[in-house]
């Protein structure tokens, strides 16, 4: 059988799939084919999903629990949210599917050369695309998945993830049709982050386009992503590639692993390195780098998660963990920033007459 | 930003001991609170220390450019090219340092009207910018010509006969009295020229600055400045005449005499050998002009021009020869910084989103790029070449007064005010004239002495940032350009107060020239210190000009007390990569040769290490 209608190498992901294996991994892939970084994965499609619904007789089933129900009557959503979810995560999956998410699995391990590979399974939504409706962190993420077993379940947890009561209230009030509205999951190798965070390829405060800006701290960038942390934030000029400006932040806490149990823990950050600048200035420029490919792969400002992982002495590399468009700047209209004038002296009186605000 | 508070004028301090200081200076340059009306006016205004023309106090000779530019600047503005909204910029002075403040038009409604003949009168300079400019130049060199040729003549025991026969019917005291008229009228009008280009040149950058701020609200300035700044400009000539000659002088194989260091001893050595010879030839050619290059800004009697002292330029020659010598590259990366400059505007201007918005950018940045060049330009013919031709002829002028004991030295001649030069060479040839005893050897001597103690508690004191009352906007494009006057430059003010007064390990300036790096200081007051400058020190210096441009090939960094964006150290410094801050106010008193220091030329900051 064709094992690509129900898992897909990110290597074979592109942003025509994004109905079939989701926003995340599609972009992913488009990451791979600008020659970016990003830890090997492979997504779990659509249709696996619905053949899963199918296999456990809940394609009606689900459907007809979310008929009639009003967003405004939330104890009534949360219900049927339970119900749903309870239904996804009881299921069992078919020895096939079953099989050919194992070898997928298996294949992932092997060619990272570590039995059992840790992986991160997180829900890759066909609708975060859809303008305007950004479902980004309403979906679940499971770090240091490990063993089949533990994959199957977390897939299965991404999977009922769509059905949360805010997921529900969302689509309802946005008018999405439920059944329409299928998820894909990716499953990617885990990154041992030293530090983490995000890069917007504009400067999100200014809105100006030759800034990229770099939120950071130690750890997974979970830390910066759920605003848990005040990041270090530096930003640098793309066109000239130097770093304009470092604010290093009193960083208080941030997550890493236990070693031997593969547990994410949250600690507190050593005093001695709260204060101190996360990222090397080299890593800096490397991440505006990556930035600027990014976003002239994808032709539009892009927010990005990245990580670097240091597991040698003096070699890290960095690795860009996923990317999706920047959406409050790239949506204002298009206007220009002075009003145009037929000559340059036109244009001078004009700024002549508005003159230098000091106050 | 928060309100920033600055000292009514006329509470301003007054030194003990220097009471009478005012005399020193034209009276309608003192604050006054005589007329309840002026005194109002002197209140509402914004007055700010003028530190980027006059680190020091002002000698009462030396306000001759200070008056100047208050009556140039001003005309070009408000009688001539009728800039809409502002009129010119009022001067004053205490405690002998300069304040000024840009007046805005007072009725909004003269704005139209005047922005309708501003259209026109500055509209025809733009378009006809080459001819106008091209016709600017022989103006200038006729007048330095006539400054060159002006004869001060001295006065004789008994006219030459040539009086009689010639039938003259004039006296060499009169000739005396009219030199000096046509020496401060020449003056006068070199500084006239010097307005002509240049508030249509600062308008036209200011606004191009301002839609670059717009659409990049990060862009750093010095990237602005990058895009329209000129690459053939002549600024860079006299040190690319010294660069020719280290290169003549290896080629005829008498470079161990070219680096003798003094100029007796490198003149002696040439006139021996048929090289030397051809290399003394092109020394003397390239000393006219480019040897009039001022070892300071040209706008204080003590900065020396390279002819003045040729030691100068012969021992920083000596720099390139040494670098010639190992092979290494010395010329100026043209060919990168133009690429450099074409990526920078290219790859900017398509970060643009909107028609409208290239459109603008590409009028903006070809108007700057027109103008930019005379702004660079200006001060070589302006502030160096006349200047220190200038400066010298006074001199002749001052000996004459030695002569007659009216003072002791050629050099007191800058604590008299050019009026009072007028007065005293009056008393010299009418005693001259008489037989008599004039009064002046009874008055200046003991003036002078009085004057000078004035002026060292003068440079003791710390004048204020800025007095008055802060205005809402400001539009005059001088102030915005030359001094920065912004919301953050007022809280830069601020900062660098609460700095001063806090945390004695950081020096705050302008960002110059971007880069970070650590190194050690090496403080030169004069460039005739830069001799010192060890390879990849920190020069610290009160100023740089074209005369410094030698100690750009070794050193690591810049730092100076004086100047902008725009300054000879930003500029140079942008071009060779290296970090600059500058207008520290304090950075040569505040650091010390060997101290280690870390440097942020995108941020103006310092910090001393050890």
């Amino acid at each position: 059988m064709d094992i690509s209608k129900y898992v897909l190498a990110f290597e074979d992901c592109d942003l025509t799939m994004v109905g079939r294996v989701g926003g995340k991994c599609a972009s992913l892939g488009e990451l791979l084919k600008a020659q970016i970084l990003v830890p090997p994965g492979f997504a779990i499609t659509t249709e696996a999903y619905r053949q899963f619904l199918e296999d456990n007789s809940l394609l009606d089933k689900v459907n007809d629990r979310l008929i009639g129900l009003d967003d405004s009557r939330i104890v009534e959503v949360e219900r049927a949210s339970e119900d749903i979810r309870t239904w996804i995560d009881s299921g069992v999956l078919s020895e096939n599917l079953e099989d050919v998410i194992a070898e997928q699995y298996r294949l992932l391990s092997r060619r990272a050369r570590i039995p059992a590979l840790p992986v991160a399974v997180r829900s890759s939504a066909t609708a975060e695309d859809l303008p305007g409706a950004s479902f980004a962190g309403q979906q679940e993420t499971y770090l240091w998945v490990r063993g089949v077993d533990d994959l199957l379940e977390k897939t299965k947890k991404c999977w009922s993830s769509l059905f949360t009561p805010r997921a529900i209230s969302y689509r309802i009030k946005m008018g999405f049709d439920h059944p329409k509205v299928l998820i894909s999951v990716a499953v990617q190798k885990m990154v041992r982050s030293f530090t983490a965070g995000v890069m917007f390829t504009l400067n999100p405060a200014t809105g100006d386009r030759a800034t990229v800006v770099i939120d950071s701290n130690w750890g997974y960038g979970e830390s910066v992503v759920s605003g848990e942390v005040t990041p270090d934030q530096f930003h640098v000029n793309k066109i000239t590639m130097e770093v304009t400006k470092k604010t290093i932040s009193d960083k208080q806490i941030y997550y890493t692993t236990n070693p031997e149990t593969d547990e994410v823990l949250k600690l507190d950050v050593d005093p001695e390195r709260r204060r101190s600048q996360s990222l090397l200035d080299k890593e800096i420029l490397e991440l505006a780098r990556l930035a600027k490919i990014i976003e002239k792969h994808y032709g539009k400002p892009m927010d990005i998660e990245w990580a670097t992982e240091k597991t040698l002495p003096f070699k890290g590399e960095i690795f860009i963990v996923q990317s999706r468009p920047e959406t409050i700047w790239s949506q204002k209209e298009v206007k220009p920033v002075i009003e145009p004038k037929a000559s340059a002296i036109e244009q001078i009186v004009a700024g002549l007459i508005k003159g230098r605000k000091v106050k | 930003m928060a309100e920033v508070k600055f000292t009514s004028p006329h509470e301003a301090e007054t030194i003990p001991g220097t009471e009478g200081w005012e005399r020193m200076y034209p009276y309608h340059y003192q604050f006054s609170t005589e007329d309840p009306e002026r005194k109002k006016y002197e209140e509402g205004m914004f007055w700010f220390y003028d530190g980027l023309h006059y680190p020091e106090p002002m000698y009462p000779f030396d306000i001759i450019w200070d008056e100047a530019w208050f009556l140039a600047l001003s005309q070009f503005n408000t009688r001539i090219f009728i800039v809409p909204p502002a009129m010119g910029i009022d001067h004053r002075i205490h405690n002998g340092y300069i304040y000024i403040t840009p007046l805005p038009v007072a009725d909004p409604q003269e704005i139209p009207k005047r922005a309708e003949l501003f259209m026109k009168r500055a509209g025809y300079y733009f378009q006809n910018w080459d001819r106008l400019h091209d016709q600017w130049e022989v103006k200038m060199r006729n007048v330095i010509k006539k400054l060159a040729d002006l004869e001060i003549p001295t006065l004789p025991e008994m006219e030459d006969e040539s009086v009689v026969t010639e039938g003259l019917g004039i006296s060499s005291g009169y000739k005396l009295l009219r030199a000096y008229d046509d020496l401060i009228d020449l003056g006068i009008l070199a500084w006239q020229y010097h307005f002509e280009f240049l508030n249509l040149g600062y308008a036209a950058y200011v606004v191009f600055v301002d839609f670059c701020q717009k659409a990049f609200p990060d862009i750093p300035l010095q990237k602005v400045t990058q895009m329209v700044g000129g690459i053939d400009v002549i600024i860079y000539q006299p040190d690319e005449e010294l660069k020719k000659l280290a290169k003549l002088a290896i080629d005829l194989g008498v470079d161990e005499i070219a680096m003798k260091g003094d100029a007796a001893s490198v003149f002696k050595g040439m006139e021996a050998s048929e090289n030397g010879k051809k290399w003394l030839e092109a020394l003397n050619a390239a000393r006219e002009p480019w040897f009039h290059v001022s070892t300071g800004t040209g706008w204080y009697h003590h900065d020396r021009s390279w002819n003045d002292d040729l030691d100068v330029p012969l021992s920083a020659m000596g720099i390139y020869i040494v670098k010639l010598r190992k092979g290494e590259s010395i010329g100026r990366p043209t060919a990168a910084i133009r690429a450099e400059r074409e990526r920078l505007s290219t790859e900017y201007r398509a970060l643009l989103k909107s028609e409208g918005d290239l459109q603008t950018f590409d009028q903006m940045l070809g108007t700057a790029r027109t103008v930019f060049p005379y702004v660079e330009n200006h001060l070589f013919y302006v502030e160096h070449w006349f200047h220190s031709l200038f400066w010298n002829k006074v001199r002749e002028v001052a000996k004459i007064l030695v002569d007659f004991k009216f003072i002791q030295d050629v050099e007191d001649v800058w604590y008299l005010k050019r009026s009072e030069i007028k007065e005293a060479l009056w008393d010299v040839v009418t005693g001259w004239a008489t037989g008599s005893n004039p009064r002046g050897p009874l008055v200046w001597p003991k003036e002078v002495a009085w004057r000078k103690q004035v002026m060292e508690k003068f440079r003791e004191w710390t004048p204020p940032d800025a007095m008055g009352q802060v205005p809402e906007t400001i539009s005059e494009p001088f102030t915005i350009v030359l001094w920065g006057i912004t919301s953050e430059s007022m809280s830069q003010w601020a900062r660098l107060k609460t700095i001063t007064e806090g945390d004695l390990a950081k020096i705050i300036g302008f960002p110059g020239s971007p880069g970070v790096v650590e190194g050690t200081v090496r403080v030169c007051r004069t460039v005739k210190d830069i001799g010192e400058l060890q390879e990849g020190e920190i020069l610290v210096a009160p100023t740089t000009s074209p005369s410094w441009a030698p100690a750009f090939q070794k050193i690591k960094a810049v730092v100076t007390d004086v100047g902008g964006i725009m300054c000879h150290a930003a500029i140079v410094c942008r071009e060779y990569g290296l970090p600059a801050i500058v207008g520290t106010g304090s950075a040569t008193s505040r650091l010390k040769t060997g101290q280690r220091i870390k440097i942020d030329g995108s941020s103006g900051e310092i910090e001393i290490l050890g």
